[in-house]
C-alpha cells in the first residue's frame, strides 16, 4: 500500500499457519484447543457434529416412538412440538452444516495446494461458535417452558408467543443460537471463498480446481447471499419476541408474511448449500470408482453456478399455500421448475461417468450410488411438489416431510458418508474396516427407504405433518416408518464402532489408497501441518485424468516418493 | 490466474510479519470486500422490508405523528457524507509519508462521525413515537439504529487504527488496517445515503 510497485504475484508458501500452537499438544488433545491447523479445525467440526448427529437421531426416535401409535401417548404433544423443532434445528444448523465445513476445511487447502486457509485465526473462532451456540440451543431443555415449538422454521405469531412471560425462553434461545451460527457461518464463508480465490497452487487455473471446490464456492455464495436476510428477519423476530415491536403483528401495522419471505429466502438456498458440496463429493468420487474421466467437467463446474443462481429465486414455492397471489405462485413455479436443469445435467454427468467405467464397490462408492439413487427420486417429488396445484394439496403433509428427508438424509447424509468413507484414511492415516463399513451401508438403505418411502404415501393420503396423534388409517405407514427409524439408529452402531476402533488400531493408510487423482492424494495420510509445506506442485493438466496416461503435476513421482517415504519414515 | 514458480531465493524478499498466520494483505482486503457485500445484503432485506411497509401497511404512521423534519438530519448527513473526502484525503496523507497529517484527517472524520450519532441521539430523544409504535416506529428506530450501531463501530475502528499508528513499525507491512477501515466507512455513508432517502425524504 504505501509503495508505488506492483504487489509481487501470490505465492502460496509465504503464508504459514502457527502449527502446533505454542503449547497445543501433538495428541487427542489438540481438538480441544484454540488451534488454528485447518485440518484439526475440520475434524473437530466432524466429531462436534456427529456427536449431534446422535442427539438429533435420538430426538427423532423418540419422536417415530410417539407416531407409532396413532394416539399421543408417549410424550406430551407440547413436548411433541419441542422434538421436532429441536430435531430440525440441531440436524441442520449442528450436523449438516458443521460437517460441510469440516469438509471443506479438510479438503479445500490440500485439493488446491494452499497450506492453510486464509484466516487461520477467523477459521478457528468460526468453529468455537459451534459448540457454544450448541449449548445454547440444548439450555432451551432446560429453562421454564422449555424449547420453542414453533418448528424449525419458527412462523410468527407462534414463534413470538410468550406464555410464561420469561425474558429468556425457548424461543428467545433458538433465535441466539441461530443467529450465532449464521454469524460462524458467514466466517467460515469468507474465509472459504477468499482461500479459493487466492490460494491456488501455481498452475491451477479455476477449470483445473476440482469439483468439490467449485461447489464449496457456489455453496458460500448462497451462504453470503442468504444468511444475511435471515439475521435480519430473526432480528426483527426477536425485537417483536422480546422488545414489544410490531414487525409481524396485524395489530399494529406489521405483517407475518414478511418473516416468511426473509426465512425462504435463505432457508431454501440453505438446502443447495447442503447438497452442492455433496455433489461436489459425488464428482469426486464417482472418477475414482468407476476409473474414468468426469463427464463433462465444465458444465459440472458451470451448473454448480446456475445452481447458485436459480436458488436464490425460488423461495415462494414454501408459500404458495400461504396467501401468496396467482401471478407469483406461476412464476415461482417456473424458476423451481428450471432448477431441475443444471441438477439434472449434473446427474447424467455422473451416470455418464460411471457408463462403461470399472466399477469399484467401495463403502464410499456404494454410499455414492444409494445417494445418486435417491436424489433422483427425491428430484421427481421435488418437481410435484413445485407444481402449485399439487403443492396446495400436499403441502404442509407427510409428503413434504418425505420429500426433504430424501434429500436431506437419503442424498446430502449419504453423501457425507461417501466422503467420510472415501477421506478417512487421508486425514486420520488409518483405513476404514470395508465390512463394518458395507453392513453400515446396507442398514442405511433399508432403514432409510423404509423410514422417508411410508411418509410419501401418508401424506398423500391426507396426514399432516408436526402432529403427535393421528387418524388410524396412517397407521400402518408410521409403523414402518418408525421401525426403519430404529434400524437408521442400528446402523450408527457399525459406523461409530469403525470410525473409533479403525482411527485408534486400524490398519495404516498408504498416501494413495484408492488410486486416485488429485492434489491431496501426493500428499503422506494424514498430511504434515503445512500440507505441500514449501514444496508446493504445478499443477499441469485438469482433474480426474483417469487413464488419459498424463501427470497431474509437474514432477509427478517426485512426489508420489516423498509421500511414500514420509508414510515409512513415521 | 497466472502464478510464476518462485525459486527459494524469493521467498526472503516477502515481509517477515506474513509468517506468523496474520494472512496476506492482499488476503485480508479480498476476505474484507467479501465480508461487506454480504452485510450489505442485510441492509437490503431491512429497506425491502421498509418499502413493503410504507407501500402496504394499512396502519402506518402511529396516531398523531405527521413525519420526520428533514432539515435538522439533512445537517448531519452532510456531515457524515463529507466524512468520506475527509476520510480519503487521511488515507493519501498515509500513502504519501505524511504521518500526523493522517493522523489529524483520520482524528476530524472520528470527529465527525461522532457529530452524527449525537444529532441521530438527540433527535431520537425528541421525537413524538418510540419502538413500540407500531411497525413505523419499530421500522425507523431499528433502522437507524442498525446503522448507528455500524456508525459506532467505525469510529470505534478508527479509534484502534489511530492509537496502532503510534506503534513504531507498524506500517512496515502495509497499511491493509487503514484501508479496511476507509472502505467501511465508504460503505457506511453509502448506506445512509439510501436510508435518509427512504426515511426522510420519501415521506408522502
Amino acid at each position: 500500500m504505501t509503495s508505488t510497485t506492483p504487489a509481487p504475484p501470490f505465492d502460496p508458501r509465504v503464508l504459514k499457519a502457527p502449527h502446533p500452537v505454542p503449547g497445543a499438544p501433538n495428541n487427542w488433545r489438540r481438538f480441544l484447543s484454540f488451534n488454528t491447523d485447518a485440518k484439526v479445525i475440520g475434524l473437530q467440526y466432524m466429531i462436534t457434529a456427529l456427536f449431534f448427529l446422535l442427539v438429533g437421531g435420538l430426538l427423532s426416535m423418540i419422536m417415530r416412538g410417539e407416531l407409532i401409535t396413532p394416539a399421543a401417548d408417549l410424550v406430551d404433544p407440547t413436548v411433541y412440538n419441542g422434538l421436532y423443532t429441536m430435531h430440525g434445528t440441531v440436524m441442520l444448523f449442528l450436523f449438516l452444516f458443521p460437517i460441510l465445513n469440516g469438509f471443506n476445511n479438510l479438503l479445500i487447502p490440500p485439493m488446491i495446494g494452499a497450506p492453510d486457509m486464509a484466516f487461520p485465526r477467523l477459521n478457528a473462532a468460526a468453529f468455537w461458535m459451534v459448540p457454544v451456540f450448541g449449548v445454547i440451543l440444548m439450555a432451551s431443555f432446560l429453562v421454564p417452558g422449555g424449547p420453542s415449538g414453533a418448528g424449525w422454521w419458527a412462523y410468527p405469531p407462534q414463534s413470538i408467543q410468550n406464555p410464561l412471560g420469561h425474558f429468556i425462553n425457548g424461543q428467545f434461545l433458538w433465535i441466539l443460537a441461530v443467529a450465532l451460527s449464521g454469524i460462524s457461518s458467514i466466517m467460515g464463508a469468507v474465509n472459504f471463498i477468499t482461500t479459493i480465490i487466492r490460494m491456488r497452487a501455481p498452475g491451477m487455473g479455476w477449470f483445473r480446481m476440482p469439483i468439490f471446490c467449485w461447489t464449496a464456492v457456489a455453496a458460500q455464495a448462497i451462504q453470503l447471499i442468504g444468511l444475511p436476510v435471515l439475521t435480519a428477519g430473526a432480528v426483527l423476530l426477536l425485537f417483536d419476541l422480546s422488545f414489544g415491536t410490531s414487525f409481524y403483528l396485524p395489530e399494529g401495522g406489521g405483517d407475518p408474511m414478511l418473516y416468511q419471505h426473509f426465512f425462504w429466502f435463505y432457508s431454501h438456498p440453505a438446502v443447495y448449500v447442503m447438497v452442492l458440496p455433496v455433489f461436489g463429493i459425488f464428482s469426486e468420487l464417482f472418477p475414482v470408482y468407476a476409473r474414468k474421466p468426469l463427464f463433462g467437467y465444465h458444465v459440472v463446474a458451470i451448473a454448480s453456478f446456475a445452481i447458485t443462481f436459480l436458488s436464490l429465486i425460488v423461495w415462494v414455492h414454501h408459500m404458495f399455500y400461504s396467501g401468496t397471489p396467482q401471478w407469483m405462485r406461476n412464476l415461482f413455479m417456473v424458476t423451481t421448475m428450471l432448477i431441475a436443469v443444471p441438477t439434472g445435467i449434473k446427474v447424467f454427468a455422473w451416470i455418464g461417468t460411471l457408463w462403461g467405467g470399472k466399477l469399484r464397490l467401495t463403502t464410499a462408492m456404494l454410499f455414492s450410488l444409494g445417494g445418486v439413487f435417491n436424489f433422483i427420486f427425491a428430484g421427481i417429488t421435488g418437481i410435484m411438489l413445485a407444481t402449485v396445484p399439487v403443492d396446495i394439496h400436499v403441502g404442509n403433509t407427510y409428503f413434504v416431510v418425505g420429500h426433504f428427508h430424501t434429500v436431506i438424509f437419503s442424498t446430502i447424509t449419504y453423501g457425507v458418508f461417501a466422503g467420510i468413507y472415501h477421506w478417512f484414511p487421508k486425514f486420520t492415516g488409518r483405513m476404514l474396516y470395508e465390512g463394518l463399513g458395507k453392513l453400515h451401508f446396507v442398514l442405511t438403505f433399508i432403514g432409510s427407504q423404509l423410514t422417508f418411502l411410508p411418509m410419501h404415501a401418508a401424506g398423500l393420503m391426507g396426514m399432516p405433518r408436526r402432529v403427535a396423534s393421528y387418524d388410524p388409517e396412517f397407521a400402518f405407514a408410521n409403523v414402518l416408518a418408525s421401525l426403519g427409524a430404529f434400524l437408521l439408529g442400528v446402523a450408527t452402531i457399525p459406523f461409530l464402532l469403525n470410525l473409533v476402533s479403525s482411527w485408534v488400531r486400524g490398519e495404516k493408510a498408504p498416501p494413495n489408497p484408492w488410486n486416485a487423482i488429485g492434489l491431496e492424494w501426493l500428499l503422506p495420510s494424514p498430511p504434515p501441518a503445512e500440507n505441500f509445506e514449501d514444496d508446493v506442485p504445478t499443477v499441469i493438466s485438469g482433474p480426474y485424468g483417469y487413464g488419459l496416461g498424463r501427470p497431474l503435476v509437474e514432477d509427478e513421482e517426485r512426489y508420489v516418493a516423498k509421500a511414500a517415504s514420509a508414510a515409512t519414515g513415521a | 490466474m497466472t502464478t510464476t514458480t518462485p525459486t527459494p531465493a524469493d521467498l526472503p524478499a516477502q515481509p517477515a510479519a506474513h509468517g506468523h498466520g496474520h494472512g496476506h494483505a492482499d488476503h485480508t482486503l479480498t476476505g474484507f470486500v467479501i465480508f461487506l457485500l454480504s452485510e450489505s445484503v442485510i441492509f437490503l432485506a431491512l429497506f425491502a422490508g421498509y418499502a413493503i411497509y410504507k407501500t402496504s401497511s394499512p396502519l402506518w404512521l402511529p396516531p398523531g405523528v405527521e413525519g420526520l423534519e428533514v432539515s435538522e438530519p439533512l445537517r448531519f448527513t452532510v456531515v457524515l457524507v463529507s466524512s468520506s473526502g475527509v476520510i480519503y484525503l487521511a488515507e493519501r496523507a498515509l500513502h504519501r509519508g505524511r504521518l500526523w497529517q493522517f493522523r489529524a484527517w483520520w482524528l476530524l472524520t472520528m470527529a465527525m462521525g461522532t457529530i452524527f450519532l449525537v444529532g441521530q441521539g438527540l433527535e431520537w430523544a425528541a421525537l413524538p413515537f418510540g419502538l413500540s409504535d407500531g411497525v413505523y416506529g419499530a421500522s425507523f428506530y431499528l433502522l437507524t439504529g442498525f446503522h448507528g450501531l455500524h456508525v459506532l463501530t467505525g469510529v470505534l475502528l478508527m479509534g484502534l487504527m489511530l492509537a496502532r499508528s503510534f506503534r513504531p513499525g507498524n506500517y512496515d507491512a502495509g497499511s491493509v488496517g487503514v484501508t479496511a477501515v476507509s472502505l467501511f466507512w465508504h460503505f457506511v455513508d453509502v448506506i445512509w445515503v439510501v436510508l435518509f432517502v427512504l426515511i426522510y425524504v420519501w415521506q408522502r
